[in-house]
């Protein structure tokens, strides 16, 4: 089985409904507390140093609105051009996996995402942040709390 | 006779490595190399002088990278020549390594200004983590450094070395720093912000001696400009360009400008012979010609499109452009293209600039295309400027959006939001 059959099979993928999305931001509120150390809204936006960052962005133009995360690129720029190696490509979820330890910040991937949907940290650990579907979960928070299902978790095979 | 045989081990290699790996499995590939494995990433050599980072942050590949894709690599061994009759690279101990097809990938080496005193003890360069090394070990009992030349590896050199408290100075010899890549407004806010930290900036003037110290002649003691100034150091980094290491072709027939001249295939004008990275030169989609681009993820796609080509599945170069993103002094920079058109005045230029902030947008247009841009203190979205510019979409529709603050790919009509993610999609 080659590796693209094998990523068509089991990849999942966050698809967006902009015909039902409402721009409430809750997926950005969620999205900023799963990866905050203390999982609390209060907490996370208001005491956590360094802040978290959400990983999914509100795009707002009236009476259009758009949320844009990682799209997990079959051939993604972001690791084509990562200088140290942190960013690649996992052959089994098909997911694009962010290193954070081997990460040197230098912003490469930002400058070649065609969505921008890395974000640069710009907390002293100089690294970038983006969406990991949120693995330890299991259904990623910006879906599973979007109150009128513009998010949805599909099998993209 | 191993079928591939690249010359380098950095970013280049890596590429066509990997790309050679899809297409072919079973052909045997050898990389000389006069570092050793494993390969590590050159651009990052600031962080192992200013934070310590470990080899495995440093490492651009696994450990096991050789091993695993079943590289014979040839280490500490400089190739000093190729024989295309006899179809083999030659290196310094007289050994031959027969080719089928042949990559250089040789990179590129800091050009060195032979200046009055360049030859004493405490001149550095700043590209290989060996220079990294021996210089994190002179900084240990050095005070102050001068880093000749404001470029990338200049500025980069001296936020590694203002980081370790050592009193840095740069000195620029054009009238500002970051030049090939910022346009005079970005250059300042780098600027302002490099001088908030402590170094000195001096753009304009360059160094024309360096003496050596009062009770050691041998030592470097202080650099002299063109002006006359004296500004007393114990360290010099040279860091004034990079240029293509192409002697091991000269007098071959392979085709060499600056660099080894190769195609949209990256072949260069001889059978079987192909070169990548900095040591190239190579098609740039902004410019419409070739040139020379000493830039790591260039080098990689470069590699990438040889390895391809030489394993026999034909990909084209989509080409490269001057692109980089900075986070020097702790300013986010992203720019791209022809960031700087003046003179160009078919060039249509859109900015805008948040002087409480210092948030710097510019996009420069031309014939309804980006084709150029700079990103300051907000780069979130720099991807998408790149994507709009490389993939030459006409924006005459939402252009003046492009430097708005709520510029997002929501201000791309629908049609195309819908072609990217397909394209993210398929591949």
């Amino acid at each position: 089985m080659t590796a693209s059959h094998r990523e068509a099979v089991t990849m999942k993928k966050i698809i967006f409904r902009e015909e039902v999305c409402m721009g409430c931001g809750l997926c950005e509120v969620h999205c900023l507390v799963q990866h905050s150390r203390s999982k609390d809204t209060i907490k996370a936006y208001r005491r956590e140093d360094p802040k978290p960052l959400s990983r999914i962005r509100l795009e707002v133009d009236r009476p259009t609105t758009s949320v844009v995360q990682c799209q997990n690129c079959k051939d993604p720029p972001c690791v084509m051009a990562c200088l140290s190696g942190a960013m690649h490509k996992d052959i089994d979820s098909g997911l694009v996996v962010h290193d954070a330890d081997r990460c040197g910040g230098c912003l490469t991937c930002v400058i070649v995402c065609p969505f921008g949907a890395i974000k640069p940290d710009y907390s002293i650990r100089r690294i970038v942040a983006k969406c990991d579907m949120c693995q330890d979960t299991g259904i990623p928070s910006c879906v599973s709390n979007c109150p009128n299902e513009a998010l949805v978790y599909v099998e993209a095979g | 006779m191993p079928k591939y045989v690249i010359v380098g081990g950095s970013a280049g290699a890596v590429g066509a490595i990997e790309a050679i790996r899809e297409v072919d499995a079973d052909g045997t590939i050898t990389v000389i190399s006069e570092e050793a494995p494993p390969a590590y990433s050159r651009p990052m050599i600031g962080e192992f002088l200013s934070v310590d980072a470990s080899m495995r942050k440093l490492a651009y590949r696994s450990e096991g990278f050789w091993q695993q894709n079943r590289v014979e690599t040839i280490v500490r061994k400089k190739a000093v020549g190729v024989d295309l009759a006899g179809r083999c690279v030659k290196l310094d101990g007289g050994e031959k390594v027969y080719f089928e097809r042949l990559l250089i990938a040789s990179g590129s080496r800091p050009v060195i200004v032979k200046v009055k005193g360049i030859e004493k003890d405490g001149v550095f360069t700043f590209t290989t983590l060996a220079d990294a090394s021996i210089l994190k070990e002179r900084i240990a009992r050095s005070r102050r450094a001068v880093v000749v030349g404001g470029g990338l590896i200049g500025v980069y050199a001296a936020d590694a070395l203002s980081d370790l408290g050592v009193e840095t100075t740069i000195v620029e010899l054009r009238e500002r720093i970051l030049s090939l890549l910022l346009d005079q407004v970005a250059s300042e806010i780098v600027k302002t912000r490099i001088q908030e930290k402590g170094v000195d900036v001096i753009t304009g003037h360059s160094v024309q001696q360096i003496l050596g110290k009062q009770d050691d002649e041998s030592e470097v003691g202080a650099v002299v400009l063109d002006d006359g100034r004296v500004i007393a150091c114990d360290i010099v980094v040279m860091a004034v360009g990079v240029r293509p290491r192409i002697e091991l072709v000269q007098g071959t027939g392979i085709n060499v400008n600056v660099g080894i001249v190769v195609d949209r295939f990256m072949r260069t004008n001889m059978p079987d012979v192909y070169a990548c990275g900095d040591a190239a030169e190579a098609y740039d989609f902004i410019l419409n010609d070739n040139r020379v681009l000493p830039q790591w993820p260039t080098a990689y796609e470069g590699g990438r499109i040889a390895g391809y080509n030489m394993a026999g599945k034909e990909v084209q170069y989509p080409g490269g452009t001057l692109m980089s993103a900075l986070k020097y002094f702790d300013v986010p920079v992203a720019a791209a293209g022809l960031t700087d058109p003046r003179g160009d005045d078919r060039c249509e230029v859109l900015s805008s600039l948040d002087p409480l902030t210092s948030t710097y947008k510019k996009v420069v247009v031309k014939d309804d295309k980006v084709v150029g841009f700079i990103l300051v203190n907000d780069i979130e979205k720099a991807g998408i400027l790149f994507y709009l510019m490389s993939k030459g979409v006409n924006i005459a529709g939402f252009k003046e959006k492009l430097v708005s603050n709520t510029f997002g790919l929501i201000s791309l009509p629908a049609k195309i939001r819908n072609r990217m993610l397909e394209e993210s999609f398929r591949g």
